[in-house]
């Protein structure tokens, strides 16, 4: 069923401009962005990864190494959820010790998400430091968890729910405040 | 396997691509079944399934318990019921049975409220080596859809055949079958399946050769004259593969009578998937485990 938003946050522009803010950050904060990696917390967040690279890149020179990681396996709430969504591979092409990750993710909720990917990545190697991007901050946190690079902070009402579009999915780039479904799956935030 | 859609096959398969890469990290386990207990009831020997279930769990932090019935009060008497219900008292996740009767693991998740695997009932049905064999399959072809599958041996006896023919039709493969006439099912209509008499009918073609284990356990006295009659007529040899696609795969469910159903030459060929076989059997155990510990029970 098609739904249509309660509001937009951010739309083509603004998307883009954001994320150009936000690698410029990146690329200020390391001094040098040789050691500098991205992991994308999938399926967003990849995707996300995925831009922000082309951007550090085309400011910075050079290739920085971009990873995705699916968290499904680290979350705290297998026994809550009502589905049980499809666990996709984590792709991590690089050695991550001793490197600086920035995690990338969509929208930053409840912090349970990276609590679970930084689990996740202390199994994959000892990084230097990870920090954390997130495009859209909506406040309501469980965890002690804050971002180093927000896109957009505001605070949303838990009664609606924050989606992220992006032409990789099929759709126009645009964030968008939809009314939170009583289905609402983990992880879709 | 019988009772998968589609769908159901195609969540199974694609949950496993995501475990696959886990065996290759440094640290091979996540915490996904973090204090969740899984019981191997294993009620006939096992070693690999046992062992690749085991492996799967123990990479998914599930505390996994074995169940041997050698080593257990079934040779004391017990019955299947009983033992079940002992072992229900101490509050598992998740059971994986393999027992000689059919229908067993569905009589056992009838009466239990831990989920239950399947992992072999008599000559029923072996839903985790069927899901492995389409992954592999899957995972060398790019596809399943259309594929000539030509298993070769056993199929009446073989629980592992009989789940693959279920899925494979499922799956939209085309399947023939050949082996002795007394171990071939009197109506392979029911499977949707082709039955050959000759070998090279069933080979003609075909994108992926099964060849099945002779299992002398589940069998007469009279079904074969001897192991080199069957090596002769139905062994997969490398004359077998000049009939095939030429990028046709060998598979095998293991273990191997080297030398019988299959020659050495064609187990340790270029064309042998029996190894990455064993591999796709840790993931999809571990998809299978971790989709039935979690979430709505189906």
């Amino acid at each position: 069923m098609f739904e249509s938003p309660l509001r937009k946050l951010l739309d083509e522009t603004a998307l883009k401009r954001t994320l150009e803010r936000m690698a410029h950050q990146i690329i200020e904060d390391s001094a040098g962005v040789d050691s500098l990696a991205l992991v994308g917390v999938v399926r967003k967040g990849d995707m996300l990864a995925a831009r922000l690279k082309k951007i550090i890149d085309r400011v910075a020179g050079g290739d920085i190494p971009v990873g995705s990681l699916d968290i499904t396996l680290y979350r705290d709430d297998i026994d809550l959820m009502g589905s049980i969504p499809v666990v996709r591979a984590t792709s991590i092409p690089f050695d991550i010790t001793g490197r600086t990750l920035v995690l990338v993710d969509d929208v930053l909720f409840t912090g349970r998400t990276i609590r679970a990917a930084l689990d996740a990545l202390m199994d994959l190697g000892r990084p230097k430091a990870i920090r954390f991007a997130a495009l859209v901050d909506r406040g309501s946190r469980e965890l002690p968890i804050q971002p180093d690079y927000t896109g957009l902070s505001t605070h949303i009402s838990i009664e609606e729910r924050v989606k992220v579009e992006l032409v990789e999915d099929g759709l126009s780039d645009g964030v968008f405040v939809y009314r939170a479904e009583s289905g609402w799956v983990p992880g879709e935030d | 396997m019988a009772a998968l859609t589609r769908e159901e096959i195609n969540f199974f398969l694609d949950s496993a691509e995501g475990f696959l890469e886990i065996a290759k990290r440094p640290v091979k386990k996540v915490p996904a079944l973090r204090g969740k207990t899984v019981v191997n009831l294993f009620f006939e020997p096992s070693t690999r399934t046992r062992v690749s279930f085991e492996i799967a769990q123990k990479r998914l932090s599930a505390d996994a318990v074995n169940f041997t019935a050698s080593s257990s009060s079934t040779k004391k008497g017990e019955t299947l019921l009983d033992t079940v219900k002992n072992i229900e008292a101490m509050a598992p996740t998740v059971l994986v049975i393999r027992h000689g009767a059919a229908g067993a693991a569905h009589f056992v998740a009838a009466r239990t409220s831990a989920a239950v695997v399947n992992a072999g009932d008599g000559r029923h049905e072996h839903p985790t080596q069927a899901l492995l064999d389409l992954f592999t399959m899957r995972k060398q072809k790019g596809r399943i859809e259309g594929l000539k599958v030509a298993i070769i041996g056993d199929i009446a006896n073989s629980r592992v055949a009989r789940s693959n023919m279920h899925a494979l039709r499922t799956m939209g493969a085309e399947v023939s079958i050949c082996g002795p006439g007394t171990m071939l099912p009197p109506h392979p209509e029911v499977f949707g399946v082709k039955s050959c008499n000759r070998l090279a009918d069933a080979l003609d073609g075909a994108d992926v050769v099964m060849a099945l284990r002779i299992q002398k356990e589940r069998q007469g006295v009279a079904t074969l004259p001897s192991d080199r009659e069957y090596a002769t007529f139905y062994g997969i040899g490398p004359r077998s593969l000049e009939l095939t696609k030429p990028d046709c795969i060998v598979m095998h469910p293991g273990p191997i009578n080297r030398g019988v159903e299959i020659s050495s030459e064609i187990v340790d060929g270029p064309r042998s998937v029996i190894l990455q076989q064993v591999e796709s059997g840790v993931a999809v155990r571990m998809a299978v485990v971790y989709i039935l510990a979690g979430g709505d029970r189906e």
